[in-house]
């Protein structure tokens, strides 16, 4: 797969992650210089605290990075309006929802939010959006429940949906197998490789699956304590940084295994 | 196609109900008139004796309106609180705008001790509703000034109810140092009265709480969006800052100029929303907030019913009413349907 500019959605250069206050600045990476290209399925790996949310935060806009830039579509992320950008990227976050009384229908109705009225009135378009959403996730027999009748892992497949009708180049998912049984995670993760893979979406999730995410995906970031690699999955494993995810004497990544195992 | 309910049916009943409410209310009282004689002076049309043409006019109308406004106004208020804070215990009470407002009625009778001298204009209606007004507006600036510098929205929660502290703090002070005298003019406020407005301040009143409604418009949507949590609300383009200044700018102004002509009247907007949730059985503002309007007003228009019943002599005070025979029937519907949303 040759690069193509065209196809890279978000780009970030030199950029320097961590948190401000008036006092002091604290670092937690610096000079991460990732592309993400369209229709790619992307894992981040690293340990807890390592600043994977961190990360995502700051690709979202939610916190300012300490330095460097942040690209969308070439479009620099600090000039790009909230509103604008909550068309270009949809999240699926780990907090849990609110109990409220909101069917699932209008949970995936609000990913329609950027696009609607003063009053949120849904359009044809709108409808059609929020209709092709629930087919391509496959989750029609939910439609009419109210949030709190549903499991984790069907919970977590309405909120996809609800990113899906967002309608945005770029998903970002923040651990979104953490609460979810081994069947659910795996379908999970091959949810979202056919969307990518599909409906040409880039993306991106923070995982502990280690295993499932080189199985998966497209690319790789890997958050460590000497920074930020990135490669396919085969080539990271091939040149030995996956190994640096962890720095501990008990465990030890196999290649032959394709995977982390413990020392003998 | 989308199907969304349909609760037009719903609305068009509670309509219906509101208005005969409405006009029940200004049959019923301590002077009996007959029907035909009120539904005529309500038109301005002939009717068999003066003197009930000056209760209707000039009493009994304006306290329904007075009724309908207060109704709604807390009820939409609490609905408002309970969706910013997600949390189903908040009302209008909790940010303490309604003890900012008692602080300044409570400066006004129990401080003019201190001044003397002012008493006679101080305790005309218009001079306590000033000072509540002022009151709850200080505090309402404090609580606005407090949520600016912190982004936390329990936090917020939490500062309000320390304020209500507070200024129940200094009223207790200000209590111990007063005349029986004015404690209980003092109390007299407390307990809420929905008759005492002539036209003029119904005007005044009226144009406030206007104020306070059309600006609803520009929250209905992001309201929707917040109940997803403020960070799926962001990321679906909605300014938290402002929706939440917004949120407490006309919930200060409905509960302010409320308690300012009406007295702190407990209840209605805590329990309201939960009522009108389990009615209509959604979340969604677009219906809610409607309906919010007009249930509230019918509570508070039969409240006020019960509070001067025909054959008793006197007025019950209204905030006795509305928790005596509203907290028993939420109780009631909690304990069946056992859940309870924001």
């Amino acid at each position: 797969m040759e690069k193509d500019s065209r196809n890279i959605v978000l780009k970030t250069n030199a950029l320097e992650i961590g948190y401000t206050s008036k006092k002091s600045i604290k670092t937690i990476t610096k000079d991460i210089n990732i592309t993400l290209e369209k229709g790619a399925f992307i894992c981040l790996l690293g340990q807890n605290g390592i600043g994977k949310s961190t990360l995502l935060r700051t690709l979202t806009k939610v916190q300012p990075q300490i330095n460097g830039d942040v690209f969308i579509n070439d479009e620099n992320l600090n000039s790009i309006s909230q509103n604008e950008l909550s068309k270009k990227i949809s999240l699926v976050l780990t907090e849990r929802l609110p109990e409220s009384n909101l069917t699932v229908l209008e949970i995936i109705a609000l990913g329609r939010q950027p696009y609607t009225n003063w009053i949120g009135k849904l359009t044809e378009v709108d409808i059609e959006k929020i209709e092709s959403a629930i087919t391509s996730t496959n989750i029609e027999h939910l439609k009419h429940l109210k949030h709190y009748e549903l499991s984790d892992g069907q919970l977590q497949k309405v909120l996809i949906t609800r990113a899906l009708a967002q309608n945005t180049d770029i998903i970002i998912l923040d651990e979104p197998t953490a609460h979810l049984d081994v069947q659910h995670t795996m379908e999970t993760f091959q949810l979202l490789k056919n969307l990518a893979e599909i409906h040409y979406k880039t993306i991106l999730i923070s995982t502990h699956e280690i295993n499932l995410a080189i199985e998966t995906s497209d690319t790789l970031l890997l958050m460590t304590e000497k920074g930020l690699f990135t490669g396919k999955p085969l080539d990271l494993i091939e040149n030995g940084d996956i190994k640096k995810l962890f720095t501990s004497n008990t465990i030890e990544f196999n290649n032959s295994k394709k995977r982390f195992v413990l020392k003998n | 196609m989308i199907q969304q309910k349909s609760y037009r049916n719903t609305f068009i009943l509670l309509s219906i109900v509101l208005i005969a409410i409405w006009f029940l209310n200004i049959t019923l009282g301590s002077i009996h008139i007959p029907f035909e004689d009120v539904f005529t002076a309500v038109f301005n049309g002939e009717v068999s004796k003066d003197s009930w043409r000056t209760i209707i006019q000039d009493y009994r109308i304006p306290k329904a309106i007075t009724a309908v406004l207060v109704g709604s106004g807390l009820s939409i208020s609490g609905l408002l609180m309970q969706t910013l804070f997600r949390n189903p215990l908040a009302g209008p009470f909790v940010l303490g705008i309604s003890s900012g407002a008692s602080l300044g009625v409570a400066l006004l009778i129990l401080g003019s001790s201190l001044i003397g001298g002012i008493s006679a204009i101080a305790f005309s209606s218009f001079g306590m509703a000033i000072a509540a007004s002022l009151g709850a507006f200080l505090v309402l600036s404090a609580v606005l000034i407090a949520a600016n510098k912190v982004r936390n929205t329990m936090s917020i929660l939490i500062i309000g109810l320390m304020f209500g502290s507070l200024t129940s703090a200094i009223i207790s002070v200000l209590a111990y140092f007063s005349s029986a005298e004015q404690l209980q003019q003092f109390i007299f406020w407390g307990f809420g009265s929905l008759g005492n407005l002539s036209w003029n301040e119904l005007l005044i009143f009226t144009i406030i709480f206007l104020i306070g409604i059309s600006l609803l418009a520009f929250i209905i949507k992001p309201l929707n969006s917040m109940l997803l949590g403020e960070n799926y609300a962001k990321s679906l383009g909605i300014n938290i800052k402002q929706t939440r200044n917004l949120v407490l700018i006309i919930t200060s102004i409905l509960t302010g100029v409320i308690t300012a002509f009406s007295g702190p009247i407990a209840f209605v907007g805590l329990a309201v929303p939960h009522l009108t949730k389990l009615l209509f059985n959604t979340s969604n503002h677009k219906v809610l907030l409607p309906a919010v309007t007009i249930t509230g007003a019918i509570l508070m228009l039969i409240a006020d019913i019960i509070s001067q019943l025909p054959t008793i002599e006197y007025t019950l005070p209204i905030n006795a009413i509305t928790s005596l025979f509203g907290a028993p029937i939420v109780i009631w519907l909690l304990v069946r349907k056992r859940k309870i949303f924001i």
